[in-house]
């Protein structure tokens, strides 16, 4: 049998340190938000750490595993959303460990019902096919809307391009990076590189001359043609980030759905911030669910278009579509 | 004709990425700055993937010749990047 108890009393424990601005006895729902999960095995917590965007300085990864040495099991887990996690702690160490971690400004993750650690590829910094800087929004996000409570816990991920390592379909609010391609005529040599390299099929090549023909209704924005053209006659027309909002996987995955394209990494803490004010709102009528849940019901869908729509007028898609379901256990 | 400065020649056909990329960085060592690589390969994924990565290191394409049995000849300038 698995001893599931906590030595102090049931459901509580006595924390010497803050967890979500509480200290003293706290119960685990608070300990959970603030990034301490209990574990089946008494007295013991898994402490999530805050890793934005994956990306974890050696400074502090040293620290880390100083730390784990100390008060945690013999490994760490690498939680599915990119951050460091450190099981087996006893409560009782949570000062002491929380303590050393701020020494290298490592903090505690959270969870919840509030704006979660921000997830995202490795973006255009070394990546060939990255397209916008997904590190540096994923450090904006951490920044402005880290751990800001919410009706339901709110995951933002990002993508650098297309391939959408970072599932920003599956997140509650997803941004993925994408060029739109202009050709220029007195430029191109009819080589038929771009249609070879265009896996889309938006481009072909014209049988006499080789110059492309676009079919821009097939164009990912993945830039493939831009960056294989070997005489520049493909160029970015503009570039920016996709939006999807109302995603989330779990036990009823949802799909979330572009609304707005090409929006400048300035525009995405607005962005961020008027979707945040709905859900809000949404949430007092709606109560304790997701915001694709919400999104689904079609009165409610209307309503954050609409309301985008005043805000943000032609950066959004004049027809976006409704999050859908993703039936995956009764197909 | 670009055809007569080839100074080398590489046949990448049946060749996997990166190692064909990879071979191609080989060969492009022994080869002087402005001179002339000709690469045989294959259409598909080859041709998704090699053009680019020969424009990222700084080589020109000057040639492209689609070739039978499904396969493109480039003739690459090393370091030739920018416009001729």
């Amino acid at each position: 049998m698995i001893d599931k108890s906590v030595k102090d009393k049931s459901n509580k424990v006595k924390v010497d340190t803050e967890v979500e601005g509480k200290t003293g006895d706290i119960d685990f729902n608070t300990l959970k938000s603030g990034g301490l999960i209990k574990q089946t095995q008494k007295d013991l917590f898994t402490v999530r750490l805050r890793c934005p965007g994956g990306r974890v300085p050696l400074s502090k990864l040293e620290k880390i595993l100083e730390v784990a040495k100390k008060y945690a099991g013999d490994y760490v887990h690498l939680s599915v959303r990119q951050s460091i996690e450190l099981p087996y702690v006893d409560y009782h160490d949570f000062k002491k460990l929380n303590e050393e971690l701020s020494e290298a400004d490592q903090k505690i993750a959270s969870c919840g019902r509030r704006v979660r650690v921000p997830t995202a590829c490795s973006g255009c910094e070394y990546n060939p096919n990255g397209i916008m800087d997904t590190q540096k929004m994923a450090e904006v996000v951490n920044e402005k809307f880290f751990a800001h409570p919410m009706p339901h816990k709110f995951k933002i991920s990002f993508s650098g391009c297309p391939i959408d390592c970072a599932r920003t379909s599956e997140n509650d609010l997803g941004f993925q990076g994408a060029v739109e391609p202009k050709w220029v005529d007195e430029l191109c040599i009819g080589c038929r590189i771009c249609a070879s390299a265009c896996r889309e099929g938006a481009i072909e090549s014209d049988p006499e001359s080789g110059k492309p023909v676009f079919y821009a209704q097939k164009c990912l924005y993945c830039g493939d043609c831009i960056r294989s053209c070997p005489t520049d006659s493909w160029q970015e027309q503009r570039k920016g980030w996709i939006i999807r909002v109302g995603g989330k996987h779990g036990r009823h995955p949802v799909v979330g759905c572009k609304i707005a394209e090409f929006v400048s990494d300035e525009d995405i803490p607005e962005f961020i911030e008027a979707i945040i004010k709905w859900y809000e709102k949404a949430g007092k009528t709606c109560g304790t669910l997701r915001i694709g849940d919400i999104l689904r019901m079609p009165e409610q869908w209307n309503d954050l278009i609409s309301e985008l729509r005043i805000k943000f007028d032609k950066k959004l898609l004049p027809d976006p579509k409704m999050p859908y379901k993703n039936e995956i256990h009764f197909e | 004709m670009v055809e007569d400065m080839v100074s080398s020649q590489l046949d990448i056909r049946g060749v996997m990425c990166p190692i064909n990329i990879v071979q191609i960085k080989l060969k492009m060592k022994e080869i002087e700055n402005d001179g002339i690589l000709e690469i045989v390969l294959d259409e598909g994924e080859t041709m998704q993937n090699v053009p680019r990565s020969i424009k990222k290191e700084g080589h020109k394409i000057v040639k492209v010749e689609k070739i039978p049995e499904g396969c493109y000849k480039l003739l690459v300038r090393k370091n030739g990047g920018g416009l001729k």
